[in-house]
């Protein structure tokens, strides 16, 4: 070899070729460079920079609020995002629907031996832009590595924490007969983004994934007084599951508007093709709010002046009903139930 | 049942296939059980394949039928009969 | 979409209804049996039954492949994935099919068997060329608007001489069906079953044509009229039964026109012809064993006949006694007449047939019309 090796020189992970092999997840010096190079660099902040086992946070004025989430989405890149962002988003998400400021995340990783360093860096990096931008550190985290097959290339799980305001109180069993429902806009982009990816499916499909942190477009809702009863994200299950899940927490039934629901047109035709219903497709980046009738009109005009909810809209209302059912009202005049979803949705021939 | 879709031939590619387009939304289907479909034309897709072409004129008759008065709104307002 | 959004428009849906409202005769009962699935589907969705006069009914029939599969020929596949380490290739429809032993397609997925979903045969032709060192079966499943795709590609791999693909073959023919519900001894009785019209199939039409729906008015007296998918399809072809009704006819009309001939799809019959024969009896799930209704895959191309290939027998498994599917699927029941409705049987954990696929009568009225069995306070 030609010159000197230079003094403290430690040979850097190989991203460009490297995979993650078992020695990563062990704790000694491979998994130490690992989170050195790969992840610290990426998420740095002064909690990261402690190098503790767990982060000291200062007093956080006011109730708290944890959420956690577990993402093991399929494909791991898509159109419009990947697993990374989407992990970031969803647990801030989590805890801003519950009417906190989200403060801190932490994040864990299980690793499948053989990945590609160079996908993993993605991901990161994907993630420490996201939490940069949403304003929310990752302060804490873990890594681990399974054997190949034991995982599907990575799996992220994330936990979040925030702090309520007082007077601040949000729950899917607030919801009374006479109040409104809103969404902030068109619903299944990030099931058909995610859908189109799919083996064997191959639809070529210009859809990208709404996949957003809401904590900024939050706050504008909370800071107009409304009487906001419930906020919440309709994440799997789609808009429909969504509202089962608040019906039967508030004893109330919610009937909605087909015609007023926005969906794209190119959503649309993709659920044609598969034979799928928007109204159970996945959104990553859209919130349901449901507020008394009253401050309706003041909340949307609200929320259709922030980027994210330009397509706002009110979409149907609550009632008393002993069945605590979900229906829609559809663009032909016609009643059906909305239903929880049977299983997974699948794209069907018959 | 069966789960097809109008859809409109965007693009001949191998021998005997095409890009459909629905909406903004594009897969290649197998042309072969329809004789002499063109670029531009609707075909009815199923499992990835074109079934049959849509008969355009048919189509705007029909959109023409449910247009009609009923039947007996009809007989009821005949030219020299009082209208109802 | 063109050819989708105007067949959905709301003004036209009023003026049809209105049409079928003064036109139905207030002292007559209407009962029309939607074949097929789609159109459960279209009536549902649409809440097509809200709009309807009280004395026009519609009576769901038996036209969902997925609904009258019976498990037996789901063990079939589940052993081929499990057992001889195929790959089972099926439609998403097929998976959450239950079986026996408590298993599935997809159960067995997660057991270990390499089942896969795929959106058309090509799909599991190209996995067969992907890998070559492994056996593929296609679970065919399907009316005759599925048929002409699986012969061709059964057609497609003979040609391109791909030895490791065969096809499990399990297609059905409707107006097999449509016979045998109209020989069951309830509708042969007047009063027990009404049922005075059929509204045919979209898409199984589109393939073999008007033609073969004329033995059935003509035999049997019962008007039918063909109709495409769209709920104003939907609700012109009831429009246009009741017409017929009314002027004491009893033909084959199209609604369909812009798919539909009289003839059909030459070629795409020429094709299923060619590879596929008929089956002297195949058992129905929930109508029993019905003759010359169903198809079976030529000695010519034996080679990809994955039943003679693998030899697996077919063993008939009966459904729960207390499954009323039987006399749904006939219409002589509805859903709400099956003691296990709703409770035991549920789409979640579906007993029978009715309740298997999102068409079949107890899983549509299960999801879309349940409300109606009580009442609701509305806003």
């Amino acid at each position: 070899m030609n010159g000197e090796v230079k003094k403290g020189y430690v040979r850097a992970l190989d991203i460009k070729n490297g995979r993650v092999d078992m020695s990563h997840g062990s704790g000694g010096r491979a998994m130490a460079q690992l989170i050195e190079e790969l992840f610290a660099g990426a998420f740095d902040n002064e909690y990261l920079r402690q190098g503790n086992d767990g982060a000291l946070l200062p007093t956080a004025g006011g109730r708290l609020v944890m959420a956690t989430d577990a993402h093991v989405v399929s494909p791991l890149f898509f159109p419009g995002g990947d697993i990374g962002c989407l992990s970031v988003h969803g647990t801030i998400n989590d805890v801003a629907v519950m009417g906190a400021k989200p403060l801190y995340l932490s994040a864990s990783f299980i690793l499948e031996e053989g990945f590609p360093l160079i996908n993993l860096q993605r991901i990161v990096q994907s993630m420490a832009a996201a939490a940069r931008e949403a304003g929310v550190p990752v302060v804490t985290g873990d890594t681990k590595v399974v054997e190949q097959g034991k995982a599907d290339g990575v799996f992220i799980t994330t936990t979040g924490v925030g702090v309520v305001m007082d007077g601040v109180d949000l729950s899917g069993a607030n919801v009374r007969p006479g109040d409104v429902i809103l969404i902030s806009g068109s619903m299944g982009d990030h099931g058909m983004a995610i859908m189109s990816r799919r083996e064997n499916l191959a639809f070529d499909v210009p859809i990208e994934s709404d996949t957003a942190a809401l904590h900024h477009l939050i706050a504008a809702m909370l800071e107009t007084g409304a009487a906001i009863r419930c906020l919440r994200d309709p994440t799997r299950g789609g808009l429909a599951t969504t509202l089962n899940e608040i019906a039967k927490q508030s004893l109330v039934g919610l009937t909605i508007n087909e015609e007023a629901i926005p969906v794209k047109p190119v959503v649309a035709a993709a659920c044609e093709f598969l034979g799928l219903d928007p109204l159970y497709v996945a959104n990553e980046g859209k919130l349901i709010a449901i507020c008394a009738a009253a401050d309706a009109e003041r909340l949307l005009a609200v929320m259709r002046a922030h980027p994210l909810a330009g397509d706002a809209a009110i979409i149907g209302a609550a009632h008393a009903d002993p069945h605590h059912f979900v229906q829609m009202k559809t663009s032909f005049g016609g009643r059906r139930n909305v239903d929880w979803l049977a299983g997974e949705q699948l794209p069907r021939i018959c | 049942m069966c789960l097809a879709i109008p859809a409109r031939i965007e693009e001949m590619t191998t021998p005997g296939n095409a890009i459909v387009n629905l909406g903004g939304v594009r897969k290649e289907i197998s042309l072969a059980l329809v004789d002499d479909a063109t670029v531009g034309e609707y075909v009815i897709v199923h499992v990835g394949y074109a079934l049959q072409k849509v008969d355009q004129e048919e189509a705007e008759r029909t959109l023409a039928m449910f247009a009609e008065m009923g039947q007996l709104d009809e007989l009821r307002s005949e030219p020299n009969g009082t209208a109802s | 979409m063109k050819y989708i959004d105007e067949f959905r428009d709301g003004e036209l849906a009023k003026n049809i209804v209105a049409n079928i409202r003064r036109e139905a005769a207030t002292d007559k009962n209407y009962s029309f049996m939607e074949f097929c699935g789609g159109h459960t589907h279209a009536i549902s969705r649409y809440g097509i039954a809200d709009l309807l006069p009280v004395n026009v009914h519609m009576i769901h029939g038996p036209g969902c492949p997925v609904c009258v599969l019976p498990i037996g020929r789901v063990d079939q596949a589940i052993r081929l994935a499990r057992e001889r380490n195929v790959i089972v290739c099926t439609y998403a429809d097929t998976l959450r099919v239950p079986a026996s032993d408590n298993l599935s397609l997809m159960r067995a997925k997660a057991r270990g068997g390499d089942v896969r979903m795929i959106y058309s045969p090509q799909d599991a032709l190209k996995i067969a060329r992907d890998n070559p060192q492994r056996e593929v079966v296609f679970f065919a499943i399907g009316f005759e608007t599925t048929t002409p795709p699986t012969a061709l590609i059964i057609k497609q791999a003979k040609d391109e001489g791909i030895t490791n693909f065969s096809v499990l073959c399990n297609h059905v023919l409707t107006p097999a069906a449509i016979t045998h519900i109209l020989q069951s001894p309830e509708v042969r009785q007047y009063g027990t079953v009404p049922l005075d019209g059929f509204i045919g199939p979209a898409h199984v039409s589109v393939v073999i044509g008007s033609q073969p729906y004329e033995h059935f008015s003509n035999e049997y007296r019962k008007p039918v009229v063909i109709a495409g998918f769209e709920p104003l399809d939907v609700l012109q072809a009831i429009l246009m039964l009741i017409r017929q009704i009314n002027q004491g006819r009893a033909e084959v009309e199209n609604e369909f026109t812009r798919a539909v001939t009289r003839e059909g799809n030459l070629k795409a019959q020429a094709m299923v012809s060619e590879v596929l024969e008929l089956r002297r009896s195949f058992e129905w799930r929930g109508l029993g064993e019905v003759p010359y209704s169903a198809l079976k895959i030529r000695s010519a191309y034996a080679l990809y006949d994955a039943e003679t290939r693998y030899g697996i027998g077919y063993k008939p498994v009966a459904d729960n006694k207390a499954c009323e599917c039987g006399a749904i699927l006939r219409g002589v029941k509805k859903p709400q007449d099956c003691k296990v409705f709703g409770t035991v049987c549920t789409p979640e954990n579906p007993l029978g047939s009715c309740m298997v696929s999102s068409e079949g009568a107890c899983a549509a009225h299960y999801s879309y019309g349940r409300f109606k069995d009580i009442e609701v306070i509305l806003a």
